[in-house]
């Protein structure tokens, strides 16, 4: 086997592990091998990390494939990906009846806050839509044309925030700072005589948007058309910078999935990342993780943070407190928008949701594509001053 | 593909990064030999702390190549980055020559012509970094910091800088670098760097070190400290990394802890001298009470 068609199957394999190997890869690879040599395996799988990955994320299957694919032996049971949890649990009632999703029986009698079956006519997002498998099914024609008017329609804007960027304004703007490049331009074809200062001012910006999508199993019956609005938000043209993160059990970064045009490649990619769909909620350990991995480091920061979730929690409270009060500090704004609420006598019983309430700045209904228009409002308006220490 | 002269094996750059004070794994060091013989940037991501930077100006110390450093920051442009034109100068200059009157070669042409001479050109970090002429002395040593503090549009920029080391300067015509400079491109992942950015560039992830390695770095950087002291700093700090911080402690906050105590003259860590030095290790007041909830103790146990 020539070193070039070694290195070429070995992309082949990475990109059969999930690592996303650009076309050039192998060749760049095998460039590398030729300057460290093939006899150390610590520097074939040190130049192999550094022109095949990209990312912490491609360390594990990288190594793993790595193992299988040189080192001839069964990789290490140590470095060995984890099994993916249980996995997608998807058969959940098609008919549309109250039958127990999987994931809330061991809750704390999650009926009790639910809206009944024949809630608000405008309730398009109805338990009858539940899921059905982990692909989230294919668009029907009245889902593929509602997902288009989202896309065309609701452009969501999160307000707009200073940039540091300075932009040419109009010379009569009586604002910013001189900008003397144009300023000398100009005054080069009037003979070397400043006529106008030209001016430069900050622009503005438009404030990320991070929607976190709860997909346990309380929320199977919202949980694809959430994912459908999030879809909208991210692939709308001249929307804000969106993310998308699923939480469950655990956290899944959704935006690259969701980045698709169309709406059954998108949610097909998507169910396909998503390993907890469908089973319980760690509330505050999801917040955690989030806030770790991604808020802290910069996502959050300054955003309108989204939340779509019931509350449910099958964790700590206090973990959820500690981790909204930190998410409310690093974020503009945080809107939480629960299903349930809309259901006539609704209160935030389910301890987390209660926990993390007092961190939240607008706590809206989601339960119908019309509340969702009022989030898009909601998230345009300025924001609410919310209770901290209440 | 052109291939540079360079370190012929990863213990080469091993040894001469130990030689300046910096202890690499082997990972490291055979990401940089790639970078400096492929030659390709070095793109370094990790976690804050961990020495990143420092990859750059141990290269700039071993090679000899001067350190160029680009600080990247929100609405960085290439004004900034690339070239400006010193247009308070370029004033004066016409002020100049409205007072001297019309010379020889007068008129608005030459009077442009003789503002955007190169002497009113402010050289910024990257036109420095690929002016530099070749068989002069080392290449320098490109530094781009944070990269992705810098929005989209300056990334795409640099993208094409990198391409092909060329700069054109419409009054001055094309700038290309006789030979690339070692060019290190630092990101603390607040946000992803575009993947046409990724695919030029070498990847490392820059993890926290083992301790048996932080010992060394410790013993390295705080020469004064006591061995004992040293060691007990470096599993103290690897017991806080796994105590699920919001901020872990890096390689600097070790360093730093390190040299504290060195200060103050102790000579082992105990619950007493750990209750008035955690600031330097711990930077969250949630994380300093999660801390003192489990115990000083558990931090100095041997």
């Amino acid at each position: 086997m020539t070193a070039l068609a070694g290195t070429a199957g070995f992309a082949e394999a990475l990109r059969d592990a999930g690592v996303a190997v650009p076309a050039g890869g192998a060749a760049v690879f095998a460039e590398a091998l030729a300057l460290v040599g093939v006899a150390d395996p610590d520097a074939v799988f040190w130049a192999g990390t550094a022109t095949l990955t990209a990312g912490p994320d491609d360390a594990e299957p990288y190594a793993h494939t790595f193992r299988a694919y040189f080192g001839g032996a069964e990789p290490a049971g140590g470095r060995a990906p984890a099994p993916a949890g249980p996995a997608a649990v998807l058969t959940v009632a098609t008919d549309g009846s109250s039958a127990p999703e999987p994931g809330e029986t061991d809750q704390d009698g999650p009926d009790r806050d639910r809206p009944d079956d024949g809630g608000p006519p405008a309730l398009r997002w109805s338990r009858r839509e539940t899921l059905r498998d982990a692909d989230l099914g294919a668009c029907t024609d009245a889902e593929r044309a509602e997902a288009e008017r989202l896309l065309a329609v609701h452009r969501i804007h999160t307000g707009n925030r200073r940039a540091r960027r300075r932009v040419p304004v109009a010379p009569t703007a009586r604002r910013g700072r001189p900008d003397l490049a144009r300023s000398v331009r100009g005054a080069l074809r009037a003979d070397g005589e400043i006529l106008r200062l030209a001016r430069r001012a900050p622009t503005t910006r438009p404030r990320p948007l991070v929607l976190l999508v709860d997909v346990s199993g309380s929320m199977a019956p919202y949980a694809r058309a959430l994912l459908r609005f999030a879809h909208a938000a991210v692939a709308a043209p001249g929307a804000p910078p969106v993310e998308v993160f699923a939480f469950g059990t655990r956290v899944t970064r959704l935006t690259r999935e969701l980045r698709r045009r169309d709406p059954d490649a998108a949610l097909a990619a998507a169910g396909a990342a998503l390993s907890d769909w469908g089973g319980g909620t760690r509330l505050g350990e999801s917040l955690r993780t989030f806030n770790d991995r991604w808020g802290a480091p910069g996502r959050a920061r300054g955003a309108a943070v989204v939340i779509l979730s019931d509350g449910w929690d099958r964790g700590d409270p206090a973990e959820v407190d500690a981790e909204m009060a930190r998410l409310a500090r690093l974020a503009h704004r945080v809107v939480w928008v629960n299903p349930l609420k809309a259901s006539p006598g609704y209160e935030p019983l389910a301890a987390g949701m209660a926990a993390a309430l007092p961190h939240v700045d607008r706590f809206v209904s989601g339960h119908s594509v019309a509340s969702i228009e009022a989030l898009a409002s909601v998230l345009s308006g300025p924001p609410a001053r919310r209770g901290r220490r209440a | 593909m052109e291939v540079v002269d360079g370190p012929a094996s990863p213990a080469e750059v091993l040894d001469a990064f130990a030689a300046e004070g910096y202890l690499a794994d082997t990972g490291l060091a055979t990401a940089v030999l790639l970078a400096m013989r492929m030659p390709r940037p070095l793109l370094l991501e990790g976690e804050p702390g961990v020495g990143k930077t420092a990859v750059a100006q141990v290269l700039s110390r071993w090679t000899g190549g001067e350190l160029i450093r680009l600080q990247c920051y929100e609405g960085i442009d290439a004004g900034q980055a690339l070239y400006e034109w010193d247009h308070a100068r370029q004033l004066l200059h016409l002020r100049a020559a409205e007072a001297v009157g019309p010379g020889p070669g007068a008129g608005a042409d030459a009077l442009e012509s003789s503002l955007y001479a190169e002497r009113f050109l402010v050289r910024r970090p990257l036109l420095r970094a690929i002016s530099a002429e070749a068989g002069t002395g080392p290449r320098p040593v490109l530094l781009i910091d944070e990269l992705d503090r810098a929005d989209d549009e300056f990334e795409a920029f640099l993208l094409e800088l990198l391409s092909d080391w060329s700069v054109s300067i419409p009054e001055l015509g094309t700038i290309r670098a006789t030979v690339p400079p070692l060019t290190v491109i630092t990101s603390n992942r607040t946000r992803d760097l575009h993947d046409a950015l990724k695919r030029r560039c070498l990847y490392h992830w820059l993890d926290h070190p083992d301790p048996d390695r932080e010992l060394a770095i410790i013993r390295l950087q705080v020469p004064a400290i006591d061995e004992r002291l040293a060691a007990q700093v470096a599993a103290a700090t690897a017991r806080l990394r796994s105590m699920h911080l919001y901020k872990p402690p890096g390689v600097a906050e070790a360093i730093d802890w390190a040299t504290a105590l060195a200060v103050l003259g102790a000579d082992r860590l105990d619950a007493g001298t750990v209750a008035s030095t955690l600031g330097l290790v711990v930077k969250h007041h949630e994380d300093e009470e999660r801390v003192r909830s489990v115990g000083l103790d558990v931090l100095v146990e041997p």
